[in-house]
């Protein structure tokens, strides 16, 4: 039970295997989250660096989580706002955690790449935990394993994303992953918000909301950031949510259920509104659980994968 | 490798293919050479003095790259004017034409005359560009006129470009008036804003800020407008997209007095060598498509780019070993630029020999109205010394240049130069 990379840098190119490995591990892990003492000595003695160069309460507070239920030795280390500005350069930070004799390094940052620039440096194995616009993959990897809780299968599975597509890494992950499993995806959002050649990366451009809700199973809805409208990429959170909006009525209007994912945190009322958000079709809260166990199963295997999973039961 | 410039008392190239297509001359003779001037073409028997055996070797006009950035003043630590001539020589070029985007800009008498006089006893010709506007600002013209007496060969503010139309308008008056060109890095900056590599498949994929091809097209047409209405003299630096050269194209077709430039990075490499984030395949303008390229190897062919030009662009280890995003722009191209252009275009046919002497040799000249430069009896020696067939890798770490950014490490090359002579002085380099 072995990854055939030695870190986690994004989903392109991660082979079906490797995903269905790592899923397949996290349903394990999710068993031992539900046990009266949910922890595993998996990773004792070793230690995990949490690197987190962009705010992140979501991603960060998961991580943490699963490295404690794994039983490794954690530090956090967050300075936000300072990575493209001039100081201590990457390299510095990773030497001097090098030094540290750290084993997981799991990292957030601004800058695309800058995971597999560290990656480089380091000895240790890196996770990425969301790289500028690129990729977060432990996200699509739980919005798979989500899915693949609703769904008997990832193939076939029309999933559309919806929002921001430019500007998202869980965009790119969640569609570099869901083609390797077979499933079709779609992007639905403002013209200024798709790339321009995003359908070189195989996925059906959607103009509208209502063709894309016509065809898909799934809406995984992105957070629009309010800052894209002082860019002038979109005019208003009004305009946005009567274009882009996944609202009751437009639900209502397709008759069929249609799952709704959500990476949050949620601008309710925006891209989303609060009675489908926490409605039926809403696997949002499922996301959430499954996250921890997809980042312990994602630990797990990157550490070799050696240590036996079932039965595992005496906790400390 | 350290250089040795020898002076040239008298000196024999035996058996060379003397190539110059200004001359209409290809044929294997000897080019017997006393001080700074070649004394004689044909064969030579009887002679005591230094010989250098060119069989099977081609000498050609000496070539100039007239897109340098020499970092002097101001980042020597990344190249000076010295060191910036031996990576020239050492790549085979007898002149070059440095911008001004120093710290300061070079942009009045004394800092020209502050260039020229670095490079004063060096084989190679250094000829500086000059600001436009006084500290590249983008407002008030240099004198040009009192530049140009100190040796200034043109004006541009390369590094961005000439910042509004207005300005273009009459800094091509004014330099056309002085007989220099302008020459404009084209890129609208409200387009380019952020991005750090080419828009398109793979910025989609990296999820990377990008650079529209637009953002360049729109300033070629821009200056292509102002060139034809004020008939001033034109260059466009470092052309990348098959836009500027269909518009290019279009302008010279009507006599428009515009000349362009590209760079062999763009003529070897596309946007899918940034996959990986490799910082030494980030420069400005990126590297474009494949269609891109395409256009701009045929552009080159039909006479509607002029001149290969490396935009050599030193800069320290550590603003390349980071980020993408944060990393520098440029690479350094003066010790690669013969083998990348030899290997993929004339040994795969798309150029011949003679264009490439007339885009890496004369036309530079033309467009920067210097003298000419000839292989004739009774002419300056100024030569480039080549071997078209020996095979070598390309390894940074026997660079001249003082900084080793550039993305062809280990590369296999066919063809290289092996020697320059000017001014009375000669280098081998093997
Ligand atoms: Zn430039």
């Amino acid at each position: 039970m072995q990854l055939k990379s030695r870190h986690l840098l994004g989903l392109e190119g991660v082979c079906q295997e490797d995903i269905t490995l790592i899923l397949d591990t996290a349903e394990s892990f999710k068993k031992v989250l539900d046990r009266p003492i949910p922890k595993v000595p998996t990773l004792r003695g070793k230690t995990v660096a949490n690197l987190f160069f962009e705010p992140s309460t979501r991603t960060r507070f998961s991580f943490e989580l699963a490295e404690k239920r794994l039983s490794a030795d954690s530090v956090n280390f967050s300075k936000v706002g300072s990575s493209v500005a001039k100081g201590e350069t990457l390299k510095d930070t990773a030497r001097n955690i090098e030094a540290m004799k750290i084993n997981f390094v799991v990292m957030r940052h601004s800058a695309p790449g800058a995971p597999h620039f560290l990656s480089q440096c380091l000895d240790s194995v890196v996770i990425n935990a969301g790289d500028g616009a690129h990729e977060h993959p432990t996200q699509a990897l739980l919005d798979m394993m989500t899915l693949r809780n609703c769904f008997q299968s990832l193939k076939g599975l029309k999933v559309v994303i919806v929002g921001d597509i430019e500007h998202s890494r869980v965009a790119r992950s969640n569609i570099y992953g869901l083609l390797t499993m077979g499933a079709n995806v779609g992007v639905c959002g403002p013209a200024t918000l798709i790339p321009r050649e995003i359908k070189a990366l195989g996925v059906t451009v959607y103009p509208g909301i209502e063709e894309a809700m016509k065809e898909a199973d799934v809406l995984n809805v992105l957070r629009i950031q309010l800052e894209r409208q002082k860019e002038a990429l979109f005019p208003s959170l009004r305009e946005y949510r009567n274009l882009f909006g996944i609202t009751r009525e437009r639900l209502d209007r397709v008759n069929r259920r249609i799952t709704i994912m959500h990476p949050g945190p949620i601008n309710r009322g925006v891209e989303l509104d609060s009675d489908v958000a926490d409605g039926d079709y809403s696997v949002i809260l499922s996301q959430v659980t499954n996250g921890v166990a997809v980042r312990m199963a994602v630990l797990y295997l990157l550490d070799g994968g050696r240590q036996k999973l079932e039965g595992d039961d005496h906790g400390n | 490798m350290a250089i040795k410039i020898e002076q040239v008392k008298s000196v024999l190239l035996k058996n060379a293919r003397v190539v110059d297509p200004q001359v209409k001359l290809d044929q294997i003779t000897d080019i017997l050479i006393e001080k700074d001037i070649i004394r004689k073409i044909g064969p030579v028997r009887e002679f005591k003095g230094k010989t250098v055996d060119c069989k099977n070797k081609i000498v050609i006009p000496g070539m100039m790259d007239m897109h340098v950035h020499l970092r002097e003043p101001g980042e020597e630590h990344k190249e000076t004017v010295i060191t910036g001539c031996h990576a020239a020589a050492a790549g085979g070029f007898t002149e070059l034409a440095c911008m001004p985007n120093t710290k300061p800009p070079i942009d009045c008498r004394s800092d020209v005359e502050f260039i020229k006089e670095r490079a004063e006893n060096h084989l190679v010709n250094v000829h500086p560009i000059a600001a436009v506007t006084i500290g590249q600002a983008g407002e008030q013209l240099t004198e040009m006129g009192d530049m140009i007496e100190a040796g200034a060969a043109g004006f541009s503010d390369d590094g961005k470009p000439v910042l509004t139309a207005a300005l273009m308008r009459r800094a091509l008056e004014y330099a056309t008036m002085l007989g220099k060109p302008v020459i404009d890095h084209c890129e609208d900056l409200s387009l380019s804003e952020s991005g750090v590599m080419h828009e398109g498949k793979i910025s989609a994929v990296l999820g990377m800020p990008s650079i529209p091809s637009i953002a360049e097209e729109i300033i070629v047409a821009r200056d292509l407008l102002i060139a034809e209405y004020t008939e001033g003299l034109l260059h466009l630096a470092h052309i990348s997209t098959a836009g500027a050269v269909r518009l290019i194209r279009e302008a010279k077709s009507r006599g428009v007095r515009v000349t362009a430039e590209t760079c062999p990075h763009y003529l070897v490499l596309t946007d899918e060598a940034v996959r990986g984030f490799n910082t030494l395949t980030k420069m400005n303008p990126p590297l474009r498509s494949e269609n891109d390229q395409k256009m701009l190897i045929r552009g080159l062919k039909d006479g509607t780019i002029d001149t290969i030009a490396t935009d050599h662009a030193p800069h320290a280890i550590e603003d390349k070993e980071c980020e993408f995003q944060v990393a520098a722009f440029g690479i350094i191209g003066l010790e690669t630029a013969f083998g990348l252009i030899w290997t993929h275009l004339v040994e795969k046919k798309l150029l011949t020999l003679e264009e490439l002497i007339l885009k890496m040799s004369v036309h530079p000249r033309q467009i920067l109205q210097l003298p000419e430069n000839k292989i004739e009896s009774g002419a300056p020696a100024n030569l480039t010394l080549v071997d078209p067939d020996i095979m070598w890798t390309v390894d940074n770490t026997a660079f001249e240049s003082k900084s080793k950014n550039m993305p062809f490490q280990d590369w296999k090359l066919k063809g290289k130069t092996f020697g320059v002579i000017n001014r009375g002085k000669m280098i081998l380099t093997v």
